[in-house]
């Protein structure tokens, strides 16, 4: 419940500062974490302890009167500059080669382009698959390359000790090799996945841009792909228009429960007659839709801010325009 | 404080006319212009003082909102919306409002003529101007918060800057402001230090307080334009699109943020320095023992002020800068960890062998020696490069500055201001209360922060609004910890105003101490010294003993040399 009972896991600094690790060098980093625990808990034991004995032995009392000694050593002085400097060196030294492997991915990783946007992310395969979660195989390196297409994000998974910002117009890249599973088989109720955080300030639900992480064996990673790419099989237009709904970002303006949110809700649009910022009225059908999303400035409902970003067709393909109006039909 | 309700006695002081007024310079003239167009250093910082404290309230109760919001996880009372805009606020608002100023401004204003003999500083105009940038920048600050408020954080990252509909604009006229007020200030100290030392006291026979303000005005003056120039290429960003930090136009958002750490990096030691320098005259006046290592802090000082410029990109670890440059600049921030820890040992050792009061100051003192220790140890793994990759952007960064910040800045405040009171307000305080509310600041600070330390390794990340439920148990350590906090800041607060009522008179050197400002009365006349003060060394106080009568110390009469009461 409180500090003083986990105090008994200050001996063991691991179980009280970290989550358990997932990554090969989330090893060392712990490892470094700990020297640096351990060496500061030594100072830190070693000048209090210092400052309470002498309060102790020379608090002011009758009698009692301030004794000469020497104001200024310099031998004291080179001594505890030298000492903590050459300490500082060491930590340096450890910090930038454990660094050095966590910045540098093997040659033959696999990748995965990384797209951060306000306020979801999304994960793109090689085989050309997409997904909102991250999932990846074990034993394998995977490098992410990180873009964004807003602001700045950060991309932090704790369990892999490393993170990186996503920067709109530069990309930036990590790798990771985890080491455990999550779980087994490509069933999501199977696993237990790792969090995945959002670690740079970008706006109202930058604490709700999170993700999960998956850790597959290398089989089973290899059959959640082939699955993930292709979305139209054994779906309905309406299930992938779902998906797409989640995935391309417009669950975060467009509720489906006819709450408000930046941009009108979805729920009983379609077929439905809405009056437009310039007054004029237009009927919710295929066509308004996909003008909307190719062109979404062109008519802009009433009481909304023009801040619908455009999709291309590299981006949604007229079958995905198709299938998210499909979907926004059925939401009766 | 005092401006509006000024206690009896003083007035009862009044009657005896104009010689009378003249030795207090609270009396000296009254009305309310005699303060709002005084030139006299000591009634500036007193409305510094109160505005500030001002501030500082205005961002303790934004902290407290926080903190009671994050109980849970899940919305309490605020929208993500009004959250960050309240995160925001608070460190806005304790960073430019309140940190930066305060020991400067509010405590350096009043003493730092009298330490040095003077009887103001060298540009009393200036210094008035200077407080009235800080309101204007304020006033400011006040309108973003009223028309609209300001979501970005207090770092004003860019491109969400240059986007969010939130008023960028106003708040950053604003921080232009106030940055030219510290500017003022710091111009005014370094032109009243480097020309109006009293003879005899060479720059190594100052008191250390001046060595802290001395380094902290440099690094005003050199970084602060920086932050000005920054804030208005923002403000064209934002108004002419001209493409500097917004990459849609060609900008680089990470261009902003070297800027901007280029001066809020070296602001951290205009916030820490003078906390450090008050340090230095409290644990040696409160331990009746010489400074230890005199030479080695003041050079310490001039370090951290320069090697300050040389870390900014520690902020930028994992923004994608060059491996080579988060290499150099890790190596440099360590460097800067020598001379902090140079003062820490200097300070231990200043204790041996002295007789050490627990007088409240002094127990802020040592509260400052514990929470600064930790706030400078969890540096060690943010400048470490592998571990900063995992803990940054976290709670522990959160909870490392806030040791450093309000461990350190704010509790010297705080020990400073009890400290130098009796010198403002002629009034002594009542000890067991004072020394009863820094105990309860001290509780509620390590209980509201020590449990971030955790949950930021464990990968909470900062400035979230709702967080998964494996944190909840820290959060709730660290939200009570905070009202507990906020109940001993309030008390520190309360024993203050209640002496100002009820205090006993204070005698003119209540703490023994050797620096010049205690060698006139307290609360001290018009002009300060009516002929210069003698110099001595500051950290020697072998002449001075204890009069029961006086309920301070006075010179002994066996030295030879003229009191220091009246």
């Amino acid at each position: 419940m409180n500090l003083l009972s986990n105090l008994p896991l200050l001996a063991d600094a691991g179980s009280m500062f970290f989550t358990p690790s997932n990554s090969t060098f989330a090893g060392e980093v712990d490892g470094l974490f700990d020297f640096i625990y351990w060496l500061s808990v030594f100072f830190f034991v070693l000048i209090i302890g210092v400052m309470v004995y002498f309060v102790l032995a020379y608090y002011r009392r009758p009698g009692h009167e301030p004794q000469h000694s020497s104001s200024h050593n310099n031998l004291l002085e080179i001594t505890w500059s030298v000492i903590p400097s050459f300490l500082v060196v060491v930590i340096f030294v450890m910090g930038f080669t454990s660094y050095m492997n966590i910045r540098t991915p093997p040659d033959d990783a696999y990748e995965i382009n990384v797209v951060a946007r306000k306020w979801a992310w999304l994960f793109k395969y090689p085989n050309g698959a997409e997904s909102e979660n991250l999932h990846i195989p074990v034993g394998r390196p995977v490098r992410f390359i990180l873009q964004s297409e807003d602001v700045i994000h950060n991309m932090f998974v704790p369990a892999f000790r490393t993170k990186m910002d996503c920067v709109p117009g530069r990309y930036n890249e990590i790798w990771v090799e985890a080491t455990n599973v999550t779980g087994t088989g490509i069933n999501p109720e199977d696993h237990d996945p790792l969090w995945l955080f959002c670690a740079e300030y970008c706006g109202r639900d930058h604490s709700n841009m999170k993700a999960q992480v998956y850790v597959y064996e290398t089989g089973d990673f290899d059959a959640w792909a082939v699955k993930a790419a292709n979305l139209y099989e054994g779906r309905t237009m309406a299930e992938v228009g779902e998906i797409l709904y989640k995935r391309k970002g417009c669950v975060s303006c467009h509720s489906v429960d006819g709450s408000r949110k930046a941009g009108p809700s979805f729920k009983a649009g379609f077929g439905v007659a809405h009056k437009m910022a310039d007054g004029s009225e237009v009927e919710m059908d295929e066509n308004y839709i996909s003008e909307s999303i190719r062109n979404p400035r062109a008519k802009v409902v009433a009481g909304y801010e023009p801040v619908m970003p455009v999709f291309s067709s590299s981006q949604l393909s007229d079958q995905d325009i198709t299938a998210i109006a499909e979907y926004i039909k059925s939401l009766k | 404080m005092s401006v509006g309700a000024t206690p009896d006695r003083f007035q009862a002081a009044d009657a005896g006319g104009h010689h009378d007024r003249e030795d207090n310079y609270l009396l000296a003239s009254s009305g309310i212009g005699s303060w709002l167009f005084t030139l006299d250093h000591k009634r500036i910082g007193v409305m510094y003082l109160v505005g500030i404290m001002a501030s500082f309230f205005l961002g303790g109760i934004f902290a407290l909102v926080l903190r009671a919001e994050l109980f849970t996880g899940q919305k309490l009372f605020l929208s993500e919306d009004a959250y960050n805009q309240m995160f925001t606020l608070h460190g806005a608002v304790m960073t430019f409002l309140f940190i930066i100023p305060s020991i400067p401004a509010a405590l350096g204003n009043f003493v730092l003529p009298m330490m040095l003999g003077q009887k103001d500083v060298a540009f009393p105009r200036m210094n008035l101007a200077s407080f009235y940038l800080w309101v204007i920048g304020a006033i400011f600050f006040l309108a973003a918060i009223i028309f609209g408020g300001l979501d970005t954080g207090w770092t004003f990252y860019t491109p969400y800057s240059v986007t969010t509909n939130t008023r960028v604009i106003l708040a950053l006229l604003g921080v232009f402001v106030l940055g030219f007020s510290s500017i003022f200030t710091g111009l005014n100290f370094v032109v009243t230090i480097n020309t109006m030392r009293p003879h005899g006291m060479t720059w190594f026979k100052m008191p250390l307080f001046l060595w802290a303000t001395y380094a902290t005005a440099i690094i005003q003056l050199l970084a602060t334009p920086v932050l000005g120039i920054t804030g208005l290429l923002l403000i064209a960003e934002r108004a002419l699109r001209i493409g500097i930090f917004d990459p849609e136009i060609g900008g680089d958002p990470v261009l902003f943020q070297h800027f901007f750490w280029f001066y809020s990096h070296p602001a951290v030691y205009i916030m820490i320095l003078p906390a450090m320098g008050i340090i230095s005259e409290l644990v040696a006046v409160f331990s009746r023992k010489h400074i230890f290592g005199y030479r080695f802090i003041a050079y310490s000082s001039i370090a951290i002020a320069l090697l300050g410029f040389l870390v900014w990109g520690h902020h930028m670890f994992v923004s994608g800068q060059s491996q080579l440059a988060a290499v150099v600049f890790s190596g440099l921030t360590f460097s800067v960890s020598i001379p902090s820890a140079i003062k820490v040992f200097n300070w231990t050792s200043t204790m041996y062998k002295g007789s050490i009061s627990l007088a409240t100051p002094m127990c802020y003192a040592l509260a400052f020696i514990f929470l600064f220790t930790i706030g400078g140890l969890t540096g060690l793994f943010l400048g470490a490069l592998a571990t900063d990759v995992q803990l940054h952007d976290t709670y522990f960064v959160v909870a490392h500055f806030h040791y450093v910040m309000m461990g350190g800045t704010l509790v010297a405040f705080v020990g400073g201001l009890y400290y130098w009171w009796p010198k403002m307000f002629g009034v002594m305080y009542n000890e067991n209360a004072g020394r009863f509310f820094s105990l309860i600041v001290f509780l509620g600070f390590n209980l509201t922060f020590f449990p971030q330390f955790i949950m930021g390794s464990r990968g909470m990340p900062r400035r979230y609004a709702r967080y998964v439920d494996e944190f909840q148990i820290y959060h709730q350590l660290s939200t009570m910890g905070a009202f507990l906090l906020g109940i001993g800041m309030v008390g520190a607060i309360a024993v203050l105003i209640y002496s100002l009522y009820r205090g006993k008179k204070a005698p003119a050197n209540p703490w023994g101490a050797n620096t010049l400002e205690w060698m006139c009365s307290s609360p001290p006349p018009l002009h300060n010294f009516e002929t210069p003060p003698p110099v001595g060394d500051p950290y020697d106080y072998s002449n001075l003993r204890y009069d029961e009568r006086e309920g301070g110390y006075v010179v002994d009469p066996g030295s030879g040399k003229k009191t220091y009461s009246h």
